[in-house]
């Protein structure tokens, strides 16, 4: 593994670790077989795995949310649907790469498919704006719905996006008015949804795919209305104190289910999705395939209907008779 | 208190002997213009809403006093004010959410960041929602999305046109994504209030900024915009931070943005109760096939 890729927290055990497979190099090349020697050694590499990430704050799974080789949105579409057909361009202005969306048929069922794309490598981030969209990325998005309740094909979205790109041209080109014409298109579409983060919700950015019948998170990917840095920076004046940010706003899968915002939690493998895209793919597919399956069997105006009751009941306040 | 007339403290300074003329000036016929520092008869600064009609200066305004510039004497009628802030996630930065939220309520004076009711403009029955940006940088948090999201069915179950102000920093950090989800919950009542083909007007003034302008305002029919109201989505000093260059003095500003098409019209804040007379006039629902009639007329 590239040494540039481990994450602060991971260190002392990615060296252990390094240790155990120079000494077992360095026994195979004696002509030594003697695996049952290493095992202790395994074993408590594992233990202080299992230990580092079963008591990770909330900034350093931030960290893990943002690892650099965290399977994109493209990844796991490819993963679930091998038939993907890429659909591009919002007919207008231009194709923002940040916003990956197309068909593919998933569990014999076509679906429209859609997610921010932050790019596989370093020249393809640059070229995705990081998974940052445009407003342009949004209307490419509105499009991609519409042909979805057009051809009465479910859509699933994958979240992952630190915001929406802050940036002159962006602002010019009404940013904050395409997140919300995206939001306001996929709360009145008359087909199922199933979004699911699958690594950074930044915010509204996030949000404007993300209003669905059903809501899903993986066990590392994070939720929030400000970035940890931006918060910091406004509340704490320094941006330096973004981990307690991370922690007072309750940004891990496990609050943001507790608050009642995800449905449920995916679970990733071992030490993160990064670690083996695969089975999280799989992990997801099992989700995927249960949630849709369910919401085909709802008429559309029940679909409608819960919708509205999901986004319109959510939120904590308290009434006092006047 | 010999130690308080010592010389540190009784010296005469500039400072104060410009707030001893302003206040001098508070008691007599004149107001004292704080951008184009003119002195403006204290009846046209009031006639005109605290705006300058020289320079064009509009000072900050509660909700409570916009929503008396805007509707007909006495037929405002609140809703949902009994809706109260919690705190869900026992959010503590430098300071509690619950100690911010006291001090915002200031002994009841303002009770949320946002003013929700009907009333009438003109003699045109409205729904109505006034942001106030002196509570918490009229952020959007639970309350206020839930305020905003009854109005609209509110609005919708009666048929009303919609004025919604707007004036916030955007979404309520200390509420975490439950804030971020009053986008979504506010976005949701408006998709029905669509089906109900009535006029829905947005009223953008100094700031609204954030996760505000990436729901309601931007959905309505006719956006309008006070006069050098700086609008817009991600925050300037983030831009600039990106961009590693200052931007234009007008970026953001509504005279930008009118030329950029995002909004319809800027309007002088002594102008806006006839702005929306006139949109809520044109609007006004038409009784089945009177319309032809009326052109009919006309022709002849």
């Amino acid at each position: 593994m590239n040494d540039a890729y481990v994450l602060p927290f991971e260190w002392p055990v990615v060296e252990f670790e390094a240790r155990i497979a120079q000494m077992r190099a360095f026994a195979e090349g004696q002509g030594m077989d003697v695996p049952e020697a290493f095992e202790p050694l395994d074993r408590e590499a594992a233990a202080w795995r299992a230990r580092i990430f079963g008591s990770l704050s909330a900034g350093e799974r931030v960290q893990l949310a943002r690892h650099p080789r965290r399977p994109t949105a493209r990844d796991v579409i490819q993963a679930l649907s091998d038939d993907f057909y890429e659909l591009r361009g919002d007919r207008h202005a231009m194709d923002d790469p940040a916003i990956v969306g197309g068909i593919g048929s998933f569990g014999g069922v076509p679906i429209v498919w859609l997610g921010h794309h932050k790019g596989s490598d370093a020249q393809d981030r640059r070229h995705c704006n990081s998974g940052m969209p445009h407003p342009e990325g949004y209307r490419k998005a509105i499009r991609l719905m519409r042909h979805a309740a057009r051809f009465n094909m479910p859509l699933v979205s994958l979240i992952d996006t630190p915001g929406a790109y802050p940036g002159e041209d962006a602002e010019r080109h009404n940013q904050g008015g395409a997140i919300a014409n995206a939001i306001v298109e996929m709360a009145s579409l008359t087909v199922p949804t199933v979004s699911i983060v699958i690594g950074e919700g930044g915010s509204g950015g996030a949000l404007a795919l993300g209003v669905a019948d059903r809501m899903l998170m993986l066990e590392h990917a994070y939720y929030s209305v400000i970035s940890p840095e931006g918060c910091a920076a406004i509340l704490w004046k320094s941006a330096a104190k973004a981990p307690f940010a991370a922690q007072a706003l309750r940004l891990t899968a496990e609050d943001c289910h507790a608050l009642g915002v995800v449905d449920e939690v995916i679970q990733e493998p071992p030490w993160g999705a990064h670690r083996d895209p695969a089975a999280s793919a799989a992990f997801i597919a099992e989700a995927l395939q249960r949630h849709l399956s369910w919401l085909l069997a709802l008429s559309r105006s029940e679909l409608l209907q819960r919708r509205y009751t999901k986004y319109r009941t959510m939120g904590s306040f308290s009434e006092v008779q006047e | 208190m010999s130690f308080l007339t010592g010389s540190r403290f009784s010296r005469p300074r500039r400072a104060s002997s410009e707030s001893c003329v302003r206040k001098r000036l508070k008691e007599t016929v004149w107001h004292f213009c704080p951008q184009c520092r003119c002195l403006v008869a204290r009846d046209a600064w009031f006639g005109a809403g605290k705006a300058c009609q020289a320079c064009g200066y509009h000072a900050r305004i509660g909700s409570r006093e916009r929503m008396r510039q805007l509707v007909d004497v006495g037929s405002f009628v609140e809703l949902n004010a009994g809706l109260r802030a919690q705190d869900p996630l026992r959010f503590v930065d430098t300071r509690p959410y619950v100690e911010r939220l006291r001090e915002a309520y200031d002994g009841g004076r303002r009770d949320e960041a946002v003013l929700t009711g009907t009333g009438c403009i003109g003699g045109i029955p409205v729904a109505l929602a006034v942001m106030d940006f002196d509570f918490l940088g009229g952020s959007m948090g639970c309350v206020v999305g839930e305020r905003v999201a009854r109005l609209i069915e509110h609005a919708t179950a009666h048929a009303l046109p919609l004025v919604m102000v707007t004036a916030s920093g955007g979404a309520r950090m200390q509420e975490g994504v439950l804030s971020l989800m009053q986008l979504a919950n506010t976005t949701m009542a408006f998709t029905r209030y669509r089906a109900c083909r009535r006029l829905a007007v947005a009223v953008l003034t100094d700031p609204t900024m954030g996760g505000v302008t990436a729901s309601f305002p931007s959905l309505a029919d006719v956006i309008l915009a006070e006069p050098g109201a700086r609008i817009g989505f991600a925050g300037r000093r983030v831009i600039e931070q990106i961009l590693r260059q200052s931007l234009g003095a007008d970026f953001q500003v509504a005279e930008a943005l009118l030329r950029d098409g995002l909004i319809d019209q800027i309007v002088p804040r002594w102008q806006l109760r006839g702005e929306l007379m006139r949109l809520l006039r044109l609007h006004a629902p038409k009784p089945v096939g009177a319309g032809s009639l009326a052109l009919v007329g006309t022709v002849q």
